[in-house]
């Protein structure tokens, strides 16, 4: 029965190279992506992101988020909690990476309410009405506004900000940035400039507390 | 009865002549398919709906063919042939998008990624449904060579 063998044989080397390309490939891209963070750091944080938590924390979560994306909402509740529970030791940062149609719409009204101080409460808002407005095939974003009409808005001036050159600035400089870091899928995480290569929740944690080490033993 | 009749002809024929074209076509399409696993599951290309119909085509060729290596039976080239015919049919229809012969418009590619992008290229010079059409002619002309080699 040699051919059987011989059938196997190729089987087992097809999977082998297989296994081989996925190493070699998982490692270049990882040393690519570690290579842009290091590249492009001023890329990581701008003046004009918002910033939940301690603004002198230790330790800064970056993270790239897409108001549409289901894992973003997902991982929203997990990343405050870590803050929260850091006693000002982490620090998040939000980012923008609207990959999704209609992203960009989400952002600009998410922006405008920052404009007015209510940028977490409207965030709240959309991410709890997400699967309402944000299906992928036939997004709303514009039923955003009908969610955050209650939180004590000045909405004619929402809406004129929503379109008005200082958020495009900020979405522009979003999208230049998760370019120039190589962030091709959300949430895009970075702690302490380090990306977050094997997504995960307990990887993310894992990560947050190797950097509260280090930054805790100068 | 004679009893060698419908051995030779279908299977447990040690010495059939048609087994290494059959082997060949098999490894072309294992080939294919773990390429098209690599590029979709590895590298994250997302597969645009004529790579999924051409995929749809190979995948089945890898365990059909395989398990008429296993028994040696010639009648998997027959079950083989319809699916290599129709992945080399949109394999073939898909380079020609790719190259603007066709106009994508009249494929449905609405949603996902475009079957013309640029981002249909392997090293950003070999485009992926060139390989495709390459396998599923190669498989082809192997499954063509076996059933000749079967009959006489």
């Amino acid at each position: 029965m040699s051919r059987k063998w011989v059938v196997l044989g190729t089987v087992a080397a097809v999977v082998l190279a297989f296994v081989a390309g996925v190493v070699v490939f998982t490692n270049r891209s990882n040393q690519e992506v570690k290579q842009a963070a290091q590249a492009n750091s001023e890329a990581l944080v701008r003046p004009h992101s918002p910033v939940f938590g301690n603004p002198a924390a230790k330790v800064t979560i970056v993270e790239f988020f897409d108001p549409s994306c289901e894992t973003c909402r997902a991982f929203y509740p997990i990343v405050k909690q870590m803050v929260n529970a850091s006693f000002g030791q982490v620090r998040l940062v939000v980012r923008y990476a609207p990959l999704h149609h209609g992203s960009d719409t989400a952002v600009k009204i998410l922006e405008a309410a920052r404009q007015q101080g209510k940028y977490w409460e409207a965030l709240e808002r959309a991410l709890a009405a997400q699967p309402q407005w944000a299906a992928h095939d036939r997004p709303q974003p514009q039923m955003i506004w009908d969610l955050i009409g209650d939180i004590g808005l000045d909405m004619a001036k929402a809406r004129a900000n929503a379109d008005g050159p200082a958020v495009a600035q900020v979405l522009r400089q979003d999208v230049a940035d998760m370019q120039a870091l190589k962030v091709d899928r959300t949430p895009g995480f970075f702690v302490n400039g380090t990306p977050l290569r094997e997504f995960g929740e307990a990887q993310l944690k894992a990560l947050v507390e190797q950097e509260l080490k280090k930054a805790s033993t100068p | 009865m004679s009893e060698e009749q419908p051995v030779a002809r279908h299977g447990n024929s040690r010495n059939a002549a048609f087994w290494t074209p059959l082997f060949l076509a098999w490894l072309l399409a294992l080939l294919a398919t773990a390429g098209a696993l690599f590029l979709g599951e590895v590298m994250g290309k997302t597969p645009c709906v004529l790579c999924w119909y051409q995929r749809i085509a190979m995948f089945p060729l890898v365990l059909v063919l395989g398990m008429g290596l296993f028994a040696s039976d010639m009648r998997s080239v027959r079950y083989a042939l319809p699916l290599a015919g129709v992945g080399w049919g949109i394999a073939a229809y898909h380079l020609l998008v790719f190259w603007g012969v066709v106009s994508e418009g009249l494929v449905p590619c609405g949603k996902g990624s475009s079957c013309a992008d640029a981002d249909v290229q392997v090293a950003g010079v070999m485009p992926i449904p060139l390989l495709s059409l390459a396998a599923f002619t190669g498989i082809l002309v192997a499954l063509w060579v076996a059933r000749r080699r079967a009959r006489t």
